[in-house]
């Protein structure tokens, strides 16, 4: 990030993200990626819990990605809002359109 | 600072010769071009708008006059380029692109946009878009009206793919132009210009930008996906694979909506910007104008159904987003209210922008409000795909949109060219376009109301004496844009030398020279007050 | 147009553009604007998965069936690949950052090279299920391929605009990426200025943001 204190603001301070940072998350999404596929070995055993559980990991890895690779840790909170608010829309999307297709095959005609 | 400048250094004679224009980055001049393409494809639409206006001047039964597009297919495609021409390249760009791209930055007291070299792009793309969508023309026309609706769009011609791509691209073009105008106004204010000291017209392009940015997206997958649907059938709108056509329907108009306010939106900060100059008034109400641009986005969203209430929609959507779409009248009643508020014991006076701002008032009063009545779900089954509904968004496309067009351009054309018109002209053309546009419209709603449907290119005697006058009311609207388009071409080239503020108007762009210098302002502005000091 | 970083007695100075007052509100804005762009990636991307969401709920056993046909080993090194190439974006902008313009040029063309190996695998994937047959929507002959379900196409129609659209941008960004190295090894790229690097990366980890959920959504969940 590019904030200043100082009264020169033609000078970047780059936020530098230690090495040692990347390799921890790379090494956490490395994991996760393979936790996600041992617990597909298991599908059977967790039923209905198998998306679930898929997703929650998928989960975990985005934010990670997000926080650290994307460095949305150090962004501003306008660019985390502006990020937010496509996803925001997005379930408005889905809300509307699933509404219309589940009440829509329950309704029968009173004719 | 001289109060001319026609013949000092400025954005026009800054560089000199077309390719200074074709690779230029200066939000002016990209203005500028904006303009011209869009007044070319408006010269296109408006000739299709009138063929069709000719072909129903009689029934075919009594074909003496009547009948020109020779047939029904003929019509179809002449409605279907009229409906995605005026849509996609004339009301969508129309005032962001080429008002908003001129002046936004010099009512913030910017330099340019913040990515002048995209801001360049979002034109080649738009130009890109357009040519594609117009060369489908010359291959097998398309005829499925510019809502693309399946199944009948993947049936149909194969030119729809080229249609489709055409406006993707276009799509882009406004996304990149969304996302310039919404850095541009968080990051390159000048000094003193809070957010609350921006001129409305800006807050209008800063809601729009927002409508563009989380809008068009969906748009684009969705017609990306009608064209794989298309080439390889994937199945995904086809009932035959056991597909939801009406989930096409769902996805279109959740850009396609927000796309209305997109064309509205931007005219109701140009009217702000005329009626509180005219009133020589402080426009009353600022914040919540402001604020209800930002609603009115927001509203936009959790609407769309309502284009859809016979289209196998269920009852239960369809009751919600019938009570939504309500809600839209009431950030829109606020600034009405605002408006009408603000030439209350004002010093109004009738200059020609004025015109065309007091015509917005009175169209869209009635638009708005046929819209309302549109809303309610009994009445819109009854409505529904008639003249009514035409009546009804032409009112608001073209008495809304257009006239705000026209009058914000009278109104910058000072500024824009250095030049003053003739007022006489003016005022010809705003007499003429809104005379005509109420005699063509305005048996529309009858027509629609007597259930006329929409999209026919025949219609039984009972309906001939109002289409008659529908038909002679194009050709006023036609006359008054020829006084218009004569006004600028006369102004621009013989106009007298116009001063810097011509208006004596209070927001920034008019403390610059007219025309602007290449970068603006000679010495960047520091700002005190809000944009509207008159009294 | 803008005055390019040029060097003031060895120490590289800031980029400003002639519209910007300093190199803040220049980085700033840029900043903003990517953001502003990824969001209309995630919109693209999501509306397409509100689609996939709705049939896998209307057609659960049809979906499976799809999902069956699908290996997953090959999505998983497809996910470490993509997710080390996201690694070696992001050290980069540090080297860029810390001038190490050797080390920088290295890590992207790694992550150019990891995108060439996805869409290798991507195309043993795709020519695999082209010759069994399985195409998208009517294309795919529900007889010849055995399917259960009579819309099984309807499935690979999703798997195909899905993966082939993220491939495309796969595609773009290795692109991108390239521009960049050839940017970097001449030098334009240093501890003041490295915003397009930033800016690329951030699309680049979107792809993989999204090859994240493609993944147990495709593969995984049947």
């Amino acid at each position: 990030m590019a904030h200043n204190n100082n009264s020169d603001l033609n000078v970047l301070h780059p936020h530098i993200t230690p090495m040692s940072t990347y390799l921890k998350v790379g090494g956490a999404l490395f994991g996760l990626t393979f936790l996600t596929v041992i617990a597909h070995q298991f599908n059977a055993q967790l039923g209905a819990f198998a998306a679930p559980v898929a997703f929650l990991i998928a989960l975990v890895k985005a934010v990670l990605v997000l926080l650290y690779f994307m460095h949305l840790k150090d962004d501003t909170n306008m660019n985390r809002v502006i990020f937010g608010s496509g996803f925001l829309f997005l379930l408005v999307l889905l809300f509307f359109s699933v509404l219309d297709i589940v009440t829509r095959v329950t309704e029968v005609s009173p004719l | 600072m001289a109060t001319t400048s026609a013949h000092g250094d400025n954005y026009l004679n800054h560089e000199k010769g077309l390719w200074s224009w074709l690779t230029t980055v200066d939000h002016k001049r990209i203005g500028l071009m904006y303009m011209i393409t869009v007044m070319f494809f408006f010269l296109i639409g408006g000739i299709m708008a009138l063929l069709l206006r000719l072909e129903l001047f009689a029934p075919n039964a009594a074909a003496n006059v009547g009948g020109v597009l020779k047939n029904g297919d003929v019509y179809n495609q002449v409605l279907t380029y009229h409906g995605a021409i005026m849509v996609f390249m004339v009301i969508v760009p129309g005032i962001p692109a080429i008002l908003g791209n001129f002046f936004l930055p010099l009512h913030i007291g910017a330099k340019d946009v913040a990515f002048p070299k995209i801001n360049l792009a979002s034109w080649y793309c738009f130009m890109a878009g357009a040519a594609l969508a117009v060369l489908t023309l010359f291959t097998k026309k398309i005829d499925t009206g510019w809502t693309f609706y399946t199944p009948y769009s993947i049936k149909t011609g194969t030119a729809t793919v080229m249609m489709v791509l055409g406006a993707f691209i276009m799509g882009m073009s406004s996304i990149l132009t969304g996302l310039n105008f919404i850095v541009t106004v968080h990051k390159l204010r000048a000094p003193g210009m809070t957010m609350h000291r921006m001129p409305l017209f800006v807050w209008a392009l800063y809601s729009t930008a927002i409508l563009q940015m989380l809008a068009t997206p969906v748009l684009g997958i969705t017609l990306l996906l009608l064209a794989a649907e298309k080439l390889f059938g994937v199945g995904i709108f086809d009932p035959a694979l056991g597909g939801d056509p009406v989930l096409f329907q769902h996805f279109f108009w959740f850009y396609s909506h927000p796309a209305v306010y997109i064309m509205i939106i931007p005219a109701m900060g140009v009217v702000s910007e005329l009626i509180t100059t005219f009133s020589r008034k402080v426009i009353f109400g600022y914040t919540a104008i402001a604020y209800s641009s930002l609603g009115i986005a927001a509203v936009s969203f959790f609407v769309w159904g309502h284009h859809m209430f016979v289209s196998g929609q269920s009852e239960t959507a369809g009751i919600l987003f019938s009570f939504l779409t309500m809600l839209v009248g009431v950030p829109t009643a606020i600034k009405m209210f605002n408006w009408v508020a603000t030439l209350y014991r004002g010093s109004v006076t009738f200059d020609s922008p004025m015109l065309f701002a007091l015509g917005f008032l009175f169209l869209f009063a009635i638009g708005g409000v046929t819209g309302i009545m549109l809303a309610t779900l009994p009445i819109n089954v009854h409505f529904h795909d008639t003249y009514f509904v035409v009546a009804h968004f032409h009112y608001v496309m073209v008495g809304g949109t257009l006239m705000a067009l026209m009058g914000g351009f009278y109104y910058w054309f000072p500024k824009m060219f250095g030049r003053m018109f003739n007022e006489f002209t003016a005022r010809m053309s705003f007499i003429f376009i809104f005379i005509g546009f109420n005699v063509t419209f305005f048996p529309q709603f009858i027509l629609g109301a007597m259930g006329m449907p929409r999209r026919y290119f025949d219609y039984i005697p009972a309906y001939e004496s109002l289409n008659k006058i529908s038909t002679i009311g194009s050709w006023l609207i036609l006359t008054g844009f020829l006084f218009g388009l004569y006004t600028i071409v006369q102004g621009i080239r013989k106009g007298a030398i116009a001063p810097m503020n011509p208006w004596r108007s209070k927001t920034l762009e008019w403390t610059t020279s007219s025309p602007p210098p290449h970068e603006n302002f000679k010495v960047e502005p520091i700002v005190t007050a809000g944009p509207y000091e008159y009294r | 147009m803008s005055t390019d970083s040029a060097t003031h007695g060895g120490v590289r100075s800031a980029h400003v553009s002639h519209h910007f007052k300093d190199a803040t509100q220049e980085y700033d804005s840029g900043k903003q604007g990517i953001w502003l762009f990824m969001v209309t990636e995630i919109l693209m991307f999501g509306a397409i998965l509100v689609g996939y969401g709705i049939f896998h709920n209307i057609y659960p056993e049809m979906f499976a069936e799809g999902a069956k046909t699908l290996d997953w080993r090959m999505g998983f090194i497809n996910t470490l690949v993509l997710i080390f190439s996201s690694f070696t974006m992001a050290i980069s902008i540090s080297f860029v950052q810390k001038n190490e313009t050797k080390k920088a040029a290295f890590a992207l063309a790694t992550t150019v090279l990891c995108g060439a190996i996805f869409m290798v695998i991507k195309y043993f994937e795709y020519s695999h299920k082209f010759h069994l047959g399985l195409y998208p929507g009517h294309f795919l002959d529900t007889a010849k391929v055995g399917a259960e379900h009579a819309n099984l196409g309807m499935y690979f129609g999703f798997y195909y605009c899905m993966t082939g659209l993220h491939g495309i941008h796969v595609l773009v960004g290795m692109g991108l990426i390239i521009w960049l190295l050839i940017r970097t090894i001449r030098g334009d790229f240093h501890s003041q200025y490295w915003l397009p690097v930033e800016g690329v990366g951030i699309f680049w980890h979107i792809v993989d943001l999204i090859w994240i959920f493609l993944f147990p959504l495709l593969y995984l969940v049947g």
